[in-house]
């Protein structure tokens, strides 16, 4: 083969290459012949045509953003609702010289100065005729302002626009979350052609979690427009789809009453329906005004609540890990019973001290002198540490540790908004993985002992807290807890609620103990020695609760306070949980005041004030 | 006076020294460096005078640059005992773009090693080099059996590209295999009987190998009005801005299409649209006529060549790039379906530009590695 290549016809070859070259190069004219023909067509014989399509009007397809999905609580009122708002807007093309606008409009007080320069990147940012922005929602005085010096201004016009507003302001606040401007990180999780025309977006909490199914579907508008861009005249739509509405598990009678029986103190009321996990109070105090943030706050306000010492951004009820104090008492009552190294009728001798063998620290009972001879029962009415310190050392960290985390702690609870701490159940393994010192790895017999009564490592957030006496009240079920209750669309009015998700049962299935431990609940609000007997004792409805103080350690010491809001500070939170009504538990509760001191005293009327709202119907 | 025209003289030869010095071809690079100038003008324009966008297409001029240079100074003997081994890890990317590939728009055709890059592009200049080497030492015109050779060696990297999928790029890069084929001088007979298989295959494309949104372009460019917001609004917006255009254009930077975003993929497969609008009849006949030029030159410059190899390939490269012209052109003023084939040379984006001027760079190796025959 090589050989017969060495004598093929170079000569030959390369005419009968040059002969396709000249057939290639006639199919290229002609080719070309076809395009340059069609630009002839398009641009000499159907130029008219296509110049008054082009000059004259012209279709432009523009987004047409959804509405809002609105907020409703359990009973049907408005949480979250969509208003029309003036705005003023800038279109760039329209304006002679932006920067003095901009100048003139700042001191017509219309916008603020400080934004200037923001405002500036904003407009060169969007294309020359679009309708930009640069304030939100308008005084009725600002319209009026404006309007006497428009004929100066123009490019610049009012439009009214719809704007989020929550007419219950900061008392759902946490719950709710609010909305704001598509920032640089939204746009990453969205899907930019549905939000085209939309300029809002849920920041946190349910306005965040809910997001996709409160915006809706985009639609379509084909607007014909005129050589500079400008709308003449509608020619076709494709509505948009409307976001759904969310109707939520919220009270919100109760959690307007809960709310304000937090005010002017720092805490958290969280309140479940033990048969279903469904959240009827979320309240957090301090809160903020959800309407300034969603109009898009100044900076210096901003700051300003990020700055304030009450943490009024902190979503306690969601966040705030707390030691449980004596709340945990029942569990761990509960927990004897369950391993059986208790007879809760055997009654024990609470001197005012326990010691463990061989050691003669003194862990102190809260009450002087001590309790005398106590059952299980009186030790809960009673709130008697001793006979827990006692418990706890016979039960030992594992067990506790594995019981505790059966009712939901040391775990997120899986409620529906994002953020959520898990607070710390501590066991011998947690300490020898968090701890750097070797001696600090070794979990002690004294920290078992603490442990028992609520302090030492032992954190737990309110919803926490309120999903545990949800346990207890539903007698082991439990149901993961959540604020939505269903979905309503708007279009079609039709309501569609959601199943809640039931969890595995704790396993306690003697229904005597569960009876002891309710019982002696009941005895803490309705017995004769009970710790809120105060409370409970003229309760129109029967109920079982459990008091607790948390001590609290240290105060940071780049923390600046003045000596009495030091001492303030210093006191213990005041905690406590109940539910009702006995025979048919409906409601469970939390309620955490911080330094409140006194739990049966600060926070136990609020449990009841919150169960009486939510039992109204019923009484 | 004289020493004028002396010095003009003595000018015109430092040039042509310095361009034989660097294997480079003066009348091709003449042609190349007028399309990219006029394309410079129209991105411009299309980008709406966004000198960073233009700044960056310097760049990868400047890249596209380099690799011509490059290209040029591999002689052509070199480049063909190299050719099966372009061909070869050609083949081992584009099966590895399917294994591991970036997506991208829908589409898997990027390669992530170090830097991204599509194969597709290998293969542009790949395939041609392979079937020239397999034809370079047979007698021609090839026999039915090496003709079957060829187009094996043709399917295997187009249904590799097909897949990702890629409908514009695998039409191109078999255009560049048939036109191997052709150039080899292959009998009448056999290219009736292609056409006629063509046409008995495009029944069965449309069903079992084109996806949606392809067969939606084609039905769109059937009738444009059919779907005036989705695929059918390219078209329309394309023609009205051309039409509108007329006999010498609204003006650089004057166009009312493209200035106010009615063009989509303006700056990218649609700126023919944009030098229609803007440059009129007149701009947009004369940037067809340089493209001929250059078109014209490579086929010189095959004609010339010394050994079946460079004339095959040079041929093929330059039909294909007279392809790539007019399917973009056909494409933008409605005579062929959207297949996003951009504008070569023009069109803003990396890889083909670096591309064309590889495979112009081997043009003027060919034109310039000439050896001393005795006729």
């Amino acid at each position: 083969m090589a050989k017969t290549s060495k004598l093929k016809d170079h000569w030959a070859e390369q005419r009968l290459f040059v002969q396709r070259a000249v057939i290639s190069a006639v199919l290229i004219v002609g080719l070309s012949s076809v395009v340059m023909l069609r630009l002839s067509q398009l641009q000499i014989v159907d130029y008219e045509y296509f110049s008054a399509q082009s000059q004259g009007n012209r279709i432009r397809v523009q987004p047409l953003p959804p509405t809002r999905g609105l907020i409703y609580d359990r009973n049907g009122a408005v949480l979250a609702e969509n208003v029309p708002n003036y705005q003023l807007e800038l279109i760039p093309e329209q304006v002679p010289d932006t920067h003095a606008t901009l100048l003139r409009l700042a001191e017509l007080q219309l916008i603020d100065p400080d934004d200037l320069e923001s405002l500036q990147t904003l407009i060169d940012e969007h294309r020359r005729f679009d309708s930009i922005p640069i304030r939100r929602r308008l005084t009725d005085t600002e319209v009026a302002r404006f309007a006497v010096e428009r004929p100066r201004l123009p490019g610049v016009d009012i439009r009214a626009r719809l704007t989020r507003h929550y007419p219950y302001g900061e008392a759902v606040a946490h719950a709710l979350g609010y909305v704001g401007g598509i920032n640089a990180n939204d746009l990453q999780t969205i899907d930019k052609s549905n939000y085209a025309g939309t300029a809002l977006i849920g920041k946190i909490s349910l306005e965040r979690r809910y997001e996709p199914e409160l915006h809706g579907e985009v639609g379509h508008e084909e607007v014909l427009v005129n050589a500079r861009g400008r709308s003449m005249q509608n020619l076709s739509a494709e509505n948009a789809t409307a976001g759904q509405d969310l109707i939520l598990t919220l009270d919100i009678e109760s959690q307007l009453v809960a709310h304000e029986a937090l005010e002017g103190r720092r805490g958290a009321v969280v309140a479940i329906d033990p048969k279903t996990g469904e959240v009827l109070v979320f309240a957090s105090q301090p809160s903020y005004d959800p309407n300034s943030l969603s109009i898009g706050m100044s900076r210096k306000d901003y700051r300003a609540l990020q700055e304030d010492p009450d943490l009024p951004l902190f979503n306690r009820a969601l966040q705030g890990t707390y030691p449980p104090g004596s709340t945990i008492k029942p569990i761990i009552a509960l927990a004897g019973l369950h391993y059986g190294v208790i007879d809760p009728d055997d009654p024990r001798f609470c001197g005012g001290y326990f010691s463990l063998p061989g050691n003669t620290h003194r862990y102190r009972d809260w009450k002087r002198g001590g309790h005398g001879w106590v059952t299980m029962r009186d030790s809960i009415a009673q709130s008697c540490d001793v006979y827990f310190y006692e418990m706890a050392t016979i039960l030992g960290i594992d067990r506790m540790e594995s019981f505790l985390r059966r009712f939901g702690l040391g775990d997120k609870t899986g409620i529906d908004i994002g953020g959520e701490k898990p607070g710390l159940v501590p066991s011998r393994d947690w300490k020898r993985a968090s701890f750097r010192n070797k001696g600090d790895k070794v979990w002690f017999p004294g920290e078992t002992v603490i442990t028992g009564i609520g302090q030492g490592y032992l954190l737990t957030t309110p919803l926490q807290l309120a999903h545990a006496t949800a346990i207890i009240a539903a007698r082991g079920e439990q149901y993961e807890p959540t604020l939505l209750r269903g979905f309503s669309n708007p279009a079609t009015g039709v309501d569609e609620y959601i199943e809640t998700s039931a969890l595995e049962s704790v396993g306690v299935i003697d229904e005597r103990q569960w009876d002891a431990i309710i019982s002696a609940m009941n005895a803490v609000m309705q017995g004769r020695q009970g710790t809120a007997r105060a409370v409970g004792i003229d309760a129109p409805f029967t109920l079982a609760g459990k008091s607790g103080t948390a001590q609290v350690f240290t105060v940071a010491q780049d923390q600046e306070y003045d000596t009495e809001e030091l001492e303030e500070r210093m006191r213990d939170h005041a905690l406590f949980i109940a539910f009702a009504p006995l025979e048919d538990p409906q409601i469970a509760v939390a309620v955490i005041v911080e330094n409140g001191e006194s739990g049966s005293g600060t926070a136990a009327p609020i449990a009841r004030r919150v169960m009486e709202t939510y039992l109204r119907d019923i009484l | 006076m004289t020493t004028l025209a002396d010095n003009r003289h003595q000018s015109m030869g430092m040039m042509t020294l310095l361009l034989r010095s660097l294997h480079l071809d003066g009348v091709l690079l003449t042609g190349i460096i007028a399309i990219l100038i006029i394309g410079l003008a129209a991105l411009y324009s299309a980008v709406g005078q966004n000198a960073n966008l233009l700044i960056s297409q310097i760049v990868r001029m400047g890249v596209a640059f380099t690799a011509m240079l490059v290209m040029a100074q591999i002689s052509p003997d070199w480049l063909r005992r190299a050719s099966p081994w372009v061909f070869a890890v050609g083949v081992i990317m584009l099966a590895l773009v399917l294994i591991t590939g970036d997506v991208g728009k829908g589409a898997q055709r990027w390669l992530n090693i170090g830097i991204r890059f599509q194969p597709s592009e290998i293969m542009k200049l790949g395939l041609p080099m392979m079937l020239a080497w397999l034809l370079h030492d047979r007698r021609l015109p090839p026999s039915l059996g090496l003709i079957t050779v060829c187009l094996i060696v043709v399917f295997v990297p187009v249904s590799l590209i097909a897949v990702q999928p890629d409908l514009g790029t695998s039409i191109l890069i078999v255009l560049s295999g048939a036109a191997v084929i052709f150039l080899a001088g292959i009998g009448a007979r056999y290219i009736f009987g292609a056409i006629a298989s063509a046409l008995i295959a495009m029944p069965l494309l449309w069903y079992f190998v084109m996806h949606d949104y392809q067969k939606r372009r084609v039905l769109t460019l059937l009738n444009p009005d059919s779907d005036p917001l989705g695929a059918g609004y390219h078209i329309i917006q394309s023609k009205i801005a051309i039409g509108s255009g007329g006999l010498f254009g609204k003006g650089w930077l004057n166009g009312s299409q493209g200035q106010l975003e009615f063009l989509p993929e303006r700056s990218t497969d649609f700126i023919f649209a944009v030098i229609g609008e803007e440059f009129g009849l007149m701009g947009a006949l004369l940037i067809f006529l340089v493209y001929l030029f250059v078109v014209g030159r490579g086929l010189v410059i095959a004609a010339m060549a010394q050994d079946t190899f460079s004339r095959l390939l040079a041929g093929s490269i330059s039909l294909t790039f007279f392809f790539y012209v007019f399917v973009n052109t056909a494409m933008v003023t409605g005579l062929l379906p959207v297949v996003g084939v951009p504008l070569p040379l023009v069109s803003a984006g990396g890889t083909s530009m670096v591309t064309l001027l590889a495979g112009f760079g081997i043009l003027m190796s060919i034109q310039t590695h000439r050896k001393l025959l005795a006729r």
